[in-house]
């Protein structure tokens, strides 16, 4: 069964057509990249496929769940989750506050046994508290539990996004170009962090990235989109050499010159 | 272990709500009518704030209706607890429709249909507010809260109209504002540090980043409108019961403004900071009669100026937000653990060096 199908979706706004004809299934376990330049139409694939735009035409299935459609929250209970280009942390709570808000699309206690400090929604909030220390320790953030998310520096908050995503439970992940801004080093580190990450919690991840050694790094299968077009799909390899990519990246006269 | 914390915090809390407990029991007895007042006054306001806050503090969402849904509470519950009699001579121009005509029914039960009926109507402004944002909402609850005016002042079969209603019975007391008040605390206290208060947090952290994560905007918006809408009917209750007269125009923006002010001056986010803030100036605006009356300043007479309060208070609010941008609590609260590392300083360096 494939973890997501996208079957043929168009978005347009107004006469503008940011994405069309974009196709992809994902089997469990995949790592794909998503290139292309900027204004692609990369991060609205994500908006479509989160439910914060409803794709103009076409279908997208979630485990054989059609989900266009469905409300933003929703798409995220059932096991998609994603982090922003610009960082969107909560920032004036604590870094665990942060991850924890994550768990909370899986609460089970309902708002009167939270106010009544019900037994059962006490031990629920021990599990939550739980579930978080564990995360941050996955990102080495435990010990900043309790500094506020927007004090952190830059790479840090990247981390804790990402730790904040997992809360939810995701078994789909997409990260929206997790390497911007990073040096050599840092890029390096977060590249065996997204691998340890799918490995520890078995996620189909998604990843939007400029940053080429991280994506030809980690990426077993690429796709790349300009103007909203599909101009290729295979292997890293694959991708360096075709003269549509190049085309896309470095103009005409480079991809003659290089062919 | 976060639920130990709390089992041991509710045992301190239970102190509390006893000291209170007996505070009231001396006050009732010894205390004259007019501190009483203020005490009532401290408490209704205390009420009103912190559901203020829950709305315009945790969850962002800058509401302007308050006064709206104190005037629904107050009425919804006058309309219950008067009895017959008062109703017939109130109402003399226009009868009063008719299941309310005949009823009477407890203090405690009409408060419990006030705080109902505040809450329906919050549910149902707040619902379709969901869309706006910031200066849009202001401006939508604050159309709101006139609109409930005008209707009051036009709706002389339920409400009689721009003549009010007069001769109320006191029914509030210490036991009512002060209950009510511990109560209210205690309520928007669990709900913000529950889960669910995580999620309006982030809501007014971050509503797009909320939503991905899972915070259905449509519930917790709800949840927060309601909630403080419910605990605004019961203040508008109590001060009706209090005051003994009401009508439309005593739920006027200027209440709205005062409530903003405490909510502001206390701190968007802490409850402690509230309830400083809504005692104070519940004392303040007695303390500051003074400065309405008529004064000679150097040789110079200066006749009383009704409504010189509000501007004491307008700069207080400039000063505030001028100095102290977050308020005098910020986002702090009063905790017991707080408290015991001020008591206990060495304690707590043993504890860390486990």
């Amino acid at each position: 069964m494939s973890v997501l199908k996208i079957d043929s979706i168009y978005m347009q706004f107004g006469g503008l057509t940011a994405v069309s004809n974009f196709n992809l299934e994902l089997k469990e376990g995949e790592l794909v990249g998503l290139i292309g330049p900027n204004g692609a139409g990369k991060t609205t694939i994500f908006n479509m496929l989160t439910g914060i735009y409803k794709p103009t035409k076409g279908r997208v299935y979630f485990y054989d769940r059609e989900i266009n459609g469905l409300g933003v929250d929703r798409i995220t209970s059932l096991g998609i989750a994603r982090t922003f280009q610009n960082i969107r942390l909560f920032s004036n709570l604590s870094v665990l506050d942060n991850v924890k808000v994550g768990t909370h699309v899986h609460i089970k206690s309902p708002i009167w046994k939270a106010i009544m400090h019900w037994p059962s929604y006490l031990k629920e909030e021990d599990s939550i508290d739980e579930q978080a220390m564990e995360l941050l320790k996955v990102v080495h953030l435990d010990k900043l539990k309790d500094h506020l998310a927007g004090s952190l520096p830059y790479g840090e908050q990247r981390r804790l996004e990402i730790a904040r995503a997992l809360a939810t439970n995701p078994k789909l992940l997409l990260l929206d170009e997790p390497a911007a801004g990073m040096n050599p080093q840092e890029s390096r580190d977060l590249m065996k962090f997204i691998l340890d990450i799918q490995d520890k919690f078995k996620l189909t991840i998604v990843l939007i990235e400029h940053d080429m050694k991280v994506v030809m790094g980690i990426c077993k299968r690429i796709m790349v989109i300009d103007y909203g077009e599909t101009i290729a799909e295979g292997k890293p390899l694959e991708i360096q050499h075709n003269p549509e990519v190049i085309k896309a990246y470095l103009g005409v006269e480079a991809a003659t010159n290089y062919a | 272990m976060i639920s130990k914390k709390m089992r041991n915090n509710n045992k301190l809390n239970c102190l509390v709500i006893l000291l209170v407990i007996i505070f009231v029991t001396i006050a009732e007895r010894s205390f004259d009518a007019y501190v009483i007042r203020i005490l009532n006054l401290c408490a209704i306001y205390i009420i009103l704030g912190v559901s203020l806050n829950l709305i315009n503090g945790f969850t962002g969402q800058f509401s302007l209706g308050h006064a709206g849904f104190m005037a629904i509470g107050a009425y919804a519950s006058a309309l219950l607890y008067m009895s017959p009699q008062i109703k017939e001579v109130n109402y003399f121009i226009t009868p009063l429709i008719m299941p309310f005509r005949v009823i009477e029914t407890s203090f405690f039960v009409s408060l419990i249909f006030a705080g109902l009926v505040a809450a329906l109507v919050g549910f149902l402004v707040g619902a379709p507010c969901l869309r706006l944002k910031g200066d849009y909402l202001a401006i939508v609850t604050f159309g709101f809260a006139e609109i409930i005016r005008v209707v009051f002042n036009n709706l002389q079969s339920v409400t009689n109209g721009p003549l009010g209603l007069k001769g109320l019975p006191i029914y509030t007391n210490l036991w009512w504002t002060w209950g009510i008040a511990i109560l209210t605390v205690l309520v928007v206290k669990n709900i913000v540090n529950s889960s669910y208060g995580r999620a309006l947090k982030s809501i007014r952290e971050n509503e797009s980043a909320a939503e991905a994560m899972g915070v259905n905007l449509f519930f917790h918006k709800s949840l927060a409108f309601t909630v403080g809408a419910f605990f605004a009917g019961l203040g508008g209750a109590l001060l009706g019961s209090l005051v003994m007269t009401i009508d439309p125009n005593t739920f006027s923006f200027l209440l709205t403004f005062q409530l903003i002010v405490i909510v502001i001056v206390g701190g968007l986010g802490s409850i402690t900071g509230t309830i400083i803030a809504a005692s104070a100036i519940a004392v303040l605006m007695e303390l500051l009669r003074a400065v309405e009356a008529p004064m000679n300043i150097f040789g110079l007479h200066v006749p009383g100026i009704p409504g010189m309060r509000m501007l004491i208070f307008a700069i207080l609010l400039m000063t505030v937000v001028l100095f102290f941008k977050q308020g005098i609590m910020g986002n702090k609260e009063w905790s017991w653990e707080g408290l015991f590392k001020i008591i206990f300083p060495k304690q707590r360096d043993i504890k860390e060096g486990d």
